[in-house]
């Protein structure tokens, strides 16, 4: 016990090991007052690590190379087959990154919503929302293109329509997709890029991301589902924040229950229903890449098919793709705003008025209702779903400024409730 | 108040679902890959009358231990093509020559109960019939128009289409697949042997889904067992939080 404590000493005349460990953990105060709705950011990191450990070993098997084998399959394909059939336990590896995709855009959505309801990006924690929407940014370019390795069908020809929209673009169009692409059609040079970006450039942006993301959290402090300042009522003695708790014992308990709740639904998936019925893997991606057979119906998975559905709503103007395109990237582009959008006196849906639930429930069925329009192929009447439901995904936005100031609200309490 | 808007929202999507595009009505194949006498009949009819035009280019031979086989019993009795069991189903018809031959390379079937389905292989294989208008003088209703012959038709015999009478809302004349010069089996035997193939290449599609779903339920019993201690564990550590 001495030596260890005199090695502790030792590392911490260099390095802050303890100031870390009591700054992050054993001294982060966080409001004692969380629900359900905050498992989801220690889950999403937890997919996070998932994602990349399994990333690791599928690497050590996996050739991204479109040339053709023997049996005139794509080498990278028949690789993905060999990790499914003759590396050990590749099945369980490949199957754990690949509802580990999904799993981590059912816990991010979670968490962003957990955001909006509670109030979580309003001042003074507009960067932590900021961050977190470089996050999801970066996790949807890292979901994108992992999804054109296998070189299946989809992966294929998911990737053509996305990159295609970049030459929409007017002047500087073409260029710029062939330059994306590295070949005039997505190609072995695309597929190279691709993993390259996959698997180094992406997720190293994403580890800054979430350091920073956290960092940002812990200089602030935690919201809470009253959406008050824990910080104002401090115990006069030791400067403690009379409804804080220290995050090491009691939240990293609570987290380990969390996990191995959400470990039983992702090991459900996983082991009885790893396709999730074509929403996790495709059909059609168990057919080899063919550039010269078109599938009758192009859909992105099923995390990406609500901004799908508006980039498809916007009629081409002037014969051209872009206000589309557009419309899409301000789809996304708007949720950076949303701090300086909120206009409301209080922060969490507890104490809003009913304009804003009514506005947060629309909100949230059109995105649902664009998520499931995007898996579908078009029609007139479909079509025109995804125009309305796309003017109420940006009514929540454009308007927010106003109904959040005109709404009437209850007033906050003191310390946080139960 | 929200829940009344969300289940008003959930309520339209049937409708939605209602409006996709007209499918070809599929039969129930209901297999059952833990059934390994019907898995090895399966093999034994995939290596007879599919490998001759059709890899299997991920599948060894050798991975047919799985269904209760010797090495020596897979080699004396199902290995059709390639020399050592290690090898992969590769078919006895080379790709230029079936090229030049059909127009088309067959597709490679070693995933194609996963990208088609059990139901649709299951239709599929049972709803060939003359066609003296197709180069091959076959058709399918399954697939119209499809490049390959009816490989099994020896066992099943010849269907032909022919109308019923009826009209079907459409108002088209309702063609109904009638047997028309029976084959060695049986309708009932002929279908009871296309389940058993349907069967195989589901298992060739995920040959680990048993092992899957083995593994899966020992799993879950850990995890539900420490889902219990770290209830409890929370529950201790938070009992002097009010």
């Amino acid at each position: 016990m001495k030596i260890l404590q005199a090695l502790l000493g030792w590392i911490d005349d260099r390095f802050p090991l303890t100031a870390t460990w009591k700054q992050h953990l054993s001294e982060y105060y966080a409001p004692k007052n969380f629900n359900f709705w905050y498992f989801f950011g220690s889950l999403a990191l937890l997919v996070l690590v998932l994602q990349i450990v399994t990333g690791i070993f599928l690497t050590m098997h996996y050739k991204p190379d479109a040339s053709l084998n023997a049996a005139g399959v794509s080498v990278a394909f028949a690789s993905v087959e060999y990790i499914m059939r003759d590396v050990d336990w590749g099945w369980l590896i490949r199957y754990l990154h690949s509802t580990g995709a999904s799993m981590f855009f059912v816990v991010v959505y979670l968490h962003m919503y957990r955001g909006l309801i509670y109030g979580s990006y309003r001042k003074p924690r507009e960067l932590i929302w900021i961050f977190g929407c470089f996050i999801y940014v970066a996790l949807m370019a890292e979901a994108f293109m992992g999804y054109l390795l296998p070189w299946g069908q989809m992966s294929f020809w998911g990737a053509q329509v996305i990159v295609n929209l970049f030459a929409a673009i007017p002047y500087i169009g073409d260029g710029l997709s062939t330059w994306i692409r590295g070949d005039f059609v997505i190609s072995d040079a695309t597929l190279n890029r691709f993993f390259s970006f996959h698997v180094i450039a992406v997720p190293l942006v994403l580890l800054g991301l979430v350091v920073m993301h956290l960092v940002a959290l812990h200089e602030v402090g935690s919201n809470n589902p009253d959406g008050i300042e824990i910080k104002k009522k401090k115990d006069p003695n030791t400067g403690i924040p009379l409804d804080g708790i220290p995050f090491h014992p009691y939240y990293t308990v609570k987290d380990i229950f969390g996990v191995c709740v959400f470990l039983m639904v992702f090991s459900v998936i996983l082991f009885f229903t790893p396709e999730m019925g074509g929403y996790f893997l495709e059909g059609n991606n168990f057919v080899p890449a063919d550039p010269f057979k078109t599938p009758p119906h192009i859909a992105p998975l099923w995390y990406f098919t609500a901004f799908y559905s508006i980039l498809r709503a916007v009629p081409p103007m002037f014969g051209s793709q872009f206000p589309g395109v557009i419309a899409m990237g301000m789809a996304i582009v708007v949720m950076f705003l949303l701090p300086w959008l909120d206009r409301s006196p209080v922060k969490s849906i507890r104490y809003r008025g009913a304009i804003y639930k009514w506005a947060l429930a629309l909100f949230v069925i059109a995105f649902f209702v664009l998520s499931y329009l995007g898996t579908q192929s078009v029609s007139e009447l479909k079509n025109w779903l995804a125009r309305i439901f796309s003017v109420i995904y940006f009514a929540f936005f454009i308007f927010m400024p106003w109904y959040t100031r005109i709404d009437k609200t209850k007033p906050e309490p003191e310390r946080v409730t139960a | 108040m929200m829940k009344k808007i969300i289940l008003a929202a959930l309520l339209c999507v049937p409708l939605l679902a209602h409006a996709s595009e007209e499918e070809v009505k599929l039969d129930s194949a209901q297999v059952n890959v833990e059934d390994k006498l019907s898995l090895q009949r399966g093999a034994r009819v995939f290596v007879n009358y599919c490998v001759g035009c059709h890899s299997g280019s991920y599948m060894r031979y050798s991975r047919l231990e799985d269904l209760g086989l010797t090495e020596k019993q897979i080699v004396d009795n199902l290995m059709v093509t390639g020399e050592k069991p290690v090898e992969t189903m590769t078919a006895a018809l080379r790709r230029d020559d079936a090229k030049a031959w059909f127009g088309v390379a067959p597709p490679d079937l070693t995933l194609v109960a996963r990208s088609r389905g059990a139901d649709w292989l299951y239709t599929y294989l049972r709803t060939f019939y003359r066609d003296p208008s197709r180069p091959t003088g076959w058709n399918n209703t399954t697939f119209p128009n499809v490049a390959m012959p009816h490989a099994l038709w020896a066992l099943q015999g010849q269907q032909v289409l022919k109308e019923d009478g009826g009209k079907s809302h459409e108002g088209q004349a309702e063609k109904v697949l009638v047997l028309d010069k029976p084959g060695k089996l049986s309708p009932v035997e002929y279908d009871a042997l296309v389940k058993d193939l349907v069967n195989y290449m589901v298992y060739m599609g995920e040959p680990a889904q048993t092992k899957r779903k083995e593994t899966g339920i020992f799993v879950l019993f850990f995890l539900a067992g420490l889902t219990v201690l770290a209830y409890y564990l929370k529950k201790e550590f938070w009992k002097d939080i009010h």
